[in-house]
């Protein structure tokens, strides 16, 4: 967040891609796209484009890490060199790293670990275009990862980012948003509870504020979790 | 199928299909899977290209950046290759720094684009001895279905061809202009299966080959590049025979790569 800026990103309740406060970019998943992984998805939101895949459930390793009365989820966000405008350079950071651990954490509600005593869920999540969002973008295609692996979930969690530019409350950053807000909130939910899975913040918001971010990015959710729905009823749907 | 799970039982039917001439997927011996070639679709890349061979998937991103040149070749560019064995890809990809697989991968194709000149690296200087252009390949390998070497190669040269420089973004000139590219290297790799030697082998034929041989040939026919791996042998005249089979086979992917 660069915070105040002279930037004008949003001009009368229209934002720099011509989107509303409260819309999201166009989101676009396909279950089932890779042939090795046990589950995979491929997700296009906005510019964003990501892979995701699951193996499991099986032997955890490293050994020490096993639980003796449930599965581990190791989530591993990583972001392709090509994937930004200066070459990223190959290998986990400490970005990436973070964001691997929450969203591990936050996949431990949903799957069903007690399960699988001592074995590993591993869902892998490759950005190969980055356009802002692109965590809560990666856990949404993990989820349906996830859910085309037949792994044992309560729910799957829909993730998406709320913030703040010129004052204004949108959904949805896209870059310049990202780059030039005021404040950026990505948060993922249990639609069957509503839950918090993962919530982060960065920037100001005021009280009232927050409530709203809150709100908007719990519908957002909500949105998207209809279009990972269909994702999956499309390939498993059957004939209607 | 990662590696130890095959059975000696497939191990022996696929060498004794191999010896008549089959295979298990019903391709020849000298057959490469199915090739598709898509171009352009990550835009924050200079250029990209997706290359599906049979069930393998890569995705290839160029990335074309400043830098100074070495200083035994002040006039020219520079390339760096990377593969990165992407976790879901295959069970048996670990997270980490690069194994020596990965970097065996990324130095054969390495090999075949620089040796073959591909890539006309005395364009991609702009001020001698001070600035060049330095061509990043990194190739993602997002599904392995066996014969990652010829897979990469080709997406490689196809994201490689449709790569722009970046003019305008680095404030060098006017408009953005295509990389030069003299020629395609494509790459053919061999497998050793029982007694036979086989083309284009999946990861399953991978898993209970004997040993490898990648051949990357010009478009004139010149052989440009070659690697041996794996702890197999072949016989003098299975090298000599494999290099011609390559020289024949390539046309396929040629013909792939220019409908691009």
């Amino acid at each position: 967040m660069a915070g105040q800026t002279d930037m004008e990103l949003i001009k009368d309740g229209v934002r720099l891609d011509g989107r509303k406060p409260d819309e999201l970019r166009e989101v676009k998943i396909t279950a089932g796209v890779l042939d090795n992984a046990d589950g995979s998805c491929y997700l296009e939101w906005g510019n964003n484009k990501i892979y995701a895949g699951v193996f499991g459930p099986m032997e955890c390793h490293p050994r020490h890490k096993q639980k003796a009365d449930r599965a581990i989820v190791q989530a591993r966000y990583t972001m392709a060199p090509f994937s930004v405008n200066d070459r990223k350079r190959p290998g986990l950071d400490r970005r990436s790293s973070e964001i691997s651990y929450i969203v591990s954490q936050a996949f431990e509600k949903v799957v069903m670990v007690e399960e699988f005593p001592k074995a590993s869920i591993r869902v892998d999540m490759q950005v190969v275009e980055a356009h802002a969002g692109t965590r809560c973008a990666a856990m949404t295609a993990a989820s349906v990862a996830l859910a085309d692996a037949g792994i044992p979930m309560r729910d799957m969690i829909p993730a998406c980012a709320s913030g703040k530019v010129n004052d204004v409350v949108v959904l949805d950053l896209n870059k310049e948003e990202d780059n030039y807000g005021q404040a950026d909130l990505p948060l993922a939910i249990i639609p069957s509870t509503g839950e918090v899975v993962l919530l982060q913040l960065d920037g100001h918001l005021t009280p009232e504020q927050f409530e709203e971010a809150m709100d908007l990015a719990t519908s957002g959710c909500m949105d998207l979790y209809k279009i990972m729905r269909d994702a999956l009823d499309k390939s498993y749907g059957g004939k209607k | 199928m990662s590696s130890d799970s095959v059975s000696n039982l497939m191990k022996g039917h696929m060498e004794s299909l191999a010896a008549e001439g089959k295979r298990a997927d019903g391709r020849g011996i000298n057959e490469f899977r199915e090739v598709k070639i898509e171009t352009g679709m990550i835009n924050t890349a200079e250029g990209s290209s997706m290359v599906h061979l049979g069930k393998t998937k890569v995705l290839c991103g160029i990335k074309l950046l400043i830098g100074t040149p070495y200083g035994d070749s002040p006039g020219s560019g520079t390339m760096t290759t990377s593969t990165e064995l992407a976790p879901l890809a295959d069970q048996s990809f670990d997270p980490g720094p690069p194994r020596e697989a990965s970097i065996e991968l990324a130095r054969v194709v390495d090999r075949g684009i620089r040796e073959s000149r591909m890539i006309d690296f005395d364009a991609l200087c702009i001020e001698r001895g001070e600035r060049v252009w330095m061509v990043y390949i990194d190739l993602h390998i997002l599904d392995n279905g066996g014969n990652l070497f010829d897979c990469c190669t080709l997406a490689a040269a196809a994201a490689l061809s449709n790569a722009k420089i970046p003019n305008v973004q680095h404030g060098i000139a006017d408009e953005d202009v295509d990389l030069p590219v003299t020629c395609w290297p494509i790459s053919c790799t061999f497998g050793r299966l029982g007694d036979t030697v086989i083309l284009d082998p999946t990861s399953d034929e991978e898993s209970v080959m004997s040993a490898r041989l990648t051949v990357a040939h010009d478009e004139d026919g010149n052989i440009r590049a070659a690697q041996k791996g794996m702890n197999g042998a072949f016989t003098d005249a299975e090298v000599r025979e494999a290099v011609k089979t390559a020289r024949k086979s390539d046309n396929v992917l040629r013909e792939a790569l220019k409908g691009i």
